[in-house]
Order: C-alpha cells, then structure tokens, then sequence
C-alpha cells in the first residue's frame, strides 16, 4: 500500500521525474510513492532515476496507456 | 556531499525551441542529485530575461513540422514568426510539456546555480535589474572552474 500517490498522468517529460523527486522529498525513508503516468517515455525514465538515486522501483506496469510505478524512497 | 556529481551547462541559444535543452537537463540532473550550474551566454541571456519574449521561427528551420508545406518567401511574411511561436506554445501545452516558465521555476527552486555572461550582458546593454534575481556574473574564467570538476560538460 502506498503512503502517498502522485497523478503526473497528461505530464510530459521531465516532469514526471521532476514531479517525483518533489514528492519524494516530502517523504520518510522506506514510504512507498505511488504514481500514475501517461508518458511512454516514462518506463525507461523511472528505472533510470531509481539506479542512480538509489530509491527502489519496486513495481511498474502498464495498462491501457497508463503507466503505475511504485518507488520505495531510500534510506 | 564530497562525492556529489556535477554538471556544468553552456546555454547559448534564445529561442523558444533551444531554451527546452538547457532547462530539461538542468531540472533533470538536479533531480538526479547533481550539482548543476548553466552558464548563459549570448542569446541564452534572453531565457533569463525577467520579460522574456522566446519566439520561435519556422525560417531557415526546415527540420520544423509545419501543419501545410509552407515555402521559404512564405515564411518571410510579417507575423510569420508570431504564428509560429502560438503554434508551438499550443503544441506544447497540449502534449503536457511545460513552459519554460515553469521550467526555469523548477530550476530555480532545485538550487541550479546560473551565471550570466558579464561580456554578454554588456555586449547587449542589458541591465542587471533585467534579468532575474539571484544569477551570477561572471566570464569564462569563472566556467571553468566550475566545469574542471564536473562529471558532464555541456555545450548547448
């Protein structure tokens, strides 16, 4: 279950990344964000922002254009 | 953080297009938990012009989609240009890709450091009141301190 979600569906690059680095930021370590995307680009986008910033993808799927992602924000 | 990664930007374009690159990896870096610093120079001064007017022309442009096939001494014709940016800034708020605005906001806000080009800013009589608050200025003396310990370097 996520602690907090994002809706960064319609946004184009960069701002879903952006949108959740923000959101990120407001959270405690190990607190799962949820988001929702819209942007293709976005599949290969969350997977690099979480290797080099070290939070954990921990889900990502697509369904009908929607992209869901949840990220594990890092100790 | 000692081992914290940098970037260091040269932002030499003023047009509405050019100021996407710049502020896209900026943003994106800082994101990323880069230090980041662009350096403005020439037209680049113009995106962070406090009354910035960015245009963009399809002229001497033939990569640009255009809705019709428009010849070159079409686009000449006055307006032309004013068109062109509409279109775009339409284009791009359509497909959710934010204004730069928004862009040098979230730049700003994600501490990206900015010098502006003194030599620049002389160069165009530009006044210091006009262009935003918090830049530096400085001369290319001043980038390559920043730039010989940046992880990238970027000439855009």
């Amino acid at each position: 279950m996520a602690d907090s979600t994002l809706d960064a569906k319609g946004l184009n690059c960069p701002l879903p990344i952006l949108r959740a680095k923000k959101a990120l930021k407001g959270m405690t370590t190990g607190q799962v964000l949820a988001i929702e995307a819209t942007d293709p680009g976005s599949a290969k986008d969350f997977e690099s922002f979480c290797v080099q910033t070290g939070n954990e993808l921990i889900k990502a799927s697509e369904n009908s254009g929607v992209y869901y992602y949840e990220i594990k924000k890092k100790g | 953080m000692a081992d914290q990664k940098k970037l260091a930007i040269i932002a030499t374009k003023g047009t509405l297009d050019f100021a996407y690159p710049p502020l896209i990896l900026a943003t994106t870096a800082a994101a990323l938990d880069y230090d980041v610093t662009i350096f403005w120079t020439f037209y680049g001064l113009q995106v962070v012009k406090k009354e910035r007017n960015l245009k963009i022309s399809p002229l001497g442009n033939p990569g640009m989609p255009m809705p019709v096939p428009m010849p070159v001494l079409v686009q000449i014709l006055p307006g032309m240009e004013a068109m062109a940016t509409v279109m775009m800034k339409q284009k791009m708020a359509g497909k959710g890709v934010a204004s730069i605005d928004t862009l040098l906001e979230m730049a700003i806000e994600s501490e990206v450091k900015m010098i502006a080009c003194q030599m620049t800013v002389d160069l165009f009589d530009f006044k210091h009141s006009e262009l935003i608050d918090g830049l530096e200025y400085a001369g290319a003396a001043r980038f390559f301190e920043i730039a010989q310990d940046a992880n990238i370097t970027l000439f855009i």
